[in-house]
């Protein structure tokens, strides 16, 4: 089943184009990446899909539903939910107030308090830091508190933009462990990377998107194996 | 003493003022200069409830209470909503806009003449030896309530997480869920209700009500915002009180008192050259 399906998406910076008509859907249960160079408009993808940046034309759908015009932040009670680029946790705020602001469509809080726990069992660094400001974590817990974050909502379409920047080939694997952890527990991941070698091995699909449109597709398997991705993105 | 209790209850109603500027500069990221004109069309509300419809205080000041209330969320929605991304520079013009707005309007429905309005003797009460008009004692005991009041729910509360999350990085809060414009017209709201607040003290020291009368508070009041900091409530409730403070001692020594407001804004340039965020304001490098 389709979960999310972009069709012919386009989006304009003024007046330069920065996606031409771009074509892409999600399964339910797949983990699927957009890879792609500096430009090639990965994070304009993702930002037009939340509504953080208007659609100039095209629809996209979620779940048979066109959310074009809903407001983004209606689309985070429907199960979509987003680990930005830079992380962008909120700095001035501390581990415990981000992630209550992550589950901020969440009523529940016996529920609440029980995810925050589990992610702290999961990520014990947090739980150490959760009195203070988060502007004072590293970039690799930073980038586990923006996970955690992401999924206070119960998301069941986790979308997330470049996780694995700025850190140590170590965290990248921890970082990457992780996704794979979320999506056995039946979220659908929508991943956006610069390490497609990453990326392409955790994926069921891929897309390669190239300045505004896509130039690729296909199994991930595949594409790991294609040659002019090789040549272009994985550097052999 | 009395001078400093004096100055206190000044600093109050410059806090309560500066509220409005920096959680509204803090979380719409815009300068809006009309605010000062609200506390004026409190006081309208105020003489128009007591002395035309003959009214107590009470009914006064909840009407004052919610026209402001009403005033800053129509003010948001009408004016400044439709220019959410436009240039700052095209924002603020429009606050300026909005400002005369509300000074004309009042000039057409009242005139110009400034009308006395009473709200009632207090009297005064002993404390430590002097004596202090208990409408000080009122608006330094109501201040510091309001204050806390609001520090807590901007602390404690979704909605005034929500506030904070807005404030650092508008697009992240919306990933989370919260309706921006939803919390752009909350923080409106509060700081219109504060001014609100700030015009019953204001009336109680000063009994007169005019077209002009919210201009020099406001001026004033966002003078201590910038000195606390701009988008810091806590900034703002020091450098208001800061503010009350100089002023009344100034008023109070023969020497200087024709410089008070020059030596308010001449504090304004020294804390900025020396500390160019305000005292509480804070430094962030803007992310590429």
């Amino acid at each position: 089943m389709e979960m999310l399906k972009v069709e012919n998406l386009q989006v304009y910076y003024g007046v330069i184009c920065a996606l031409k008509g771009i074509s892409f859907h999600v399964d339910q249960g797949e983990i699927v990446s957009l890879i792609g160079a500096n430009g090639a408009g990965k994070t304009t993808t993702m930002q037009s899909i939340m509504g953080l940046i208007p659609i100039k034309g095209g629809t996209v759908t979620y779940n048979g539903q066109v959310i074009n015009r809903v407001p983004g932040h209606k689309l985070v009670s429907r199960g979509m939910s987003q680990v930005p680029e830079g992380r962008r946790v909120f700095q001035d705020l501390t581990v415990y107030e981000n992630l209550v602001l992550g589950a901020y469509t969440q009523k529940d809080k016996a529920q609440i308090r029980k995810d925050i726990d589990e992610i702290y069992s999961r990520f014990p660094r947090l739980g150490e830091r959760s009195r203070q400001v988060a502007g004072t974590l590293s970039g690799g817990e930073q980038q586990m508190l923006a996970m955690g974050r992401a999924m206070m909502s119960h998301p069941k379409l986790l979308m997330l933009d470049e996780p694995s920047m700025g850190l140590s080939p170590l965290l990248v694997d921890q970082v990457f462990d992780i996704i794979r952890d979320y999506h056995r527990q039946g979220v659908t991941v929508l991943l956006v990377e610069q390490n497609a070698k990453k990326a392409l091995s955790i994926s069921d699909r891929a897309y390669v998107l190239e300045t505004g449109s896509i130039a690729l597709e296909g199994a991930a398997e595949d594409l790991l194996h294609n040659e002019s991705v090789q040549k272009a993105y994985l550097g052999e | 003493m009395s001078v400093l209790f004096d100055g206190l209850s000044l600093g109050a109603i410059y806090a309560m003022i500066a509220l409005g500027y920096t959680m509204v500069y803090g979380i719409a990221k815009m300068l809006n200069f009309a605010h000062g004109d609200i506390i004026m069309v409190g006081a309208y509300a105020i003489y128009t409830t007591m002395v035309f419809w003959g009214k107590g205080l009470w009914v006064a000041v909840i009407g004052a209470a919610v026209l402001c209330t009403l005033m800053g969320i129509l003010m948001e929605k009408l004016a400044y909503k439709p220019l959410r991304g436009a240039s700052p520079l095209a924002v603020l013009i429009t606050a300026i806009g909005v400002s005369y707005l509300l000074q004309s309007l009042a000039q057409l429905i009242f005139g110009v003449t400034p009308r006395p309005v009473n709200l009632g003797s207090f009297g005064s009460v002993e404390i430590l030896g002097a004596s202090i008009p208990v409408s000080t004692v009122l608006t330094l005991v109501i201040g510091a309530v309001l204050m806390a009041g609001l520090t807590l729910f901007v602390n404690k509360t979704n909605t005034g997480r929500a506030m904070q999350a807005v404030s650092e990085d508008r697009g992240a809060a919306q990933l989370m869920g919260v309706n921006v414009n939803f919390i752009i017209m909350i923080t409106f709201a509060i700081g219109s209700a504060l001014a609100a607040a700030a015009s019953v003290f204001y009336l109680m020291q000063i009994p007169l009500v005019e077209p002009l009368l919210g201009s020099m508070p406001g001026i004033k009041a966002f003078t201590a915002a910038v000195i606390g900091g701009i988008g810091s409530i806590p900034g703002a409730m020091i450098g208001g009180v800061m503010l009350g403070v100089i002023e009344k001692i100034c008023l109070s020594i023969d020497a200087i008192k024709d410089y008070t407001t020059a030596i308010e804004f001449g504090l304004l340039i020294l804390i900025l050259l020396v500390r160019p965020i305000g005292l509480l304001g804070k430094k962030r490098r803007e992310k590429v």
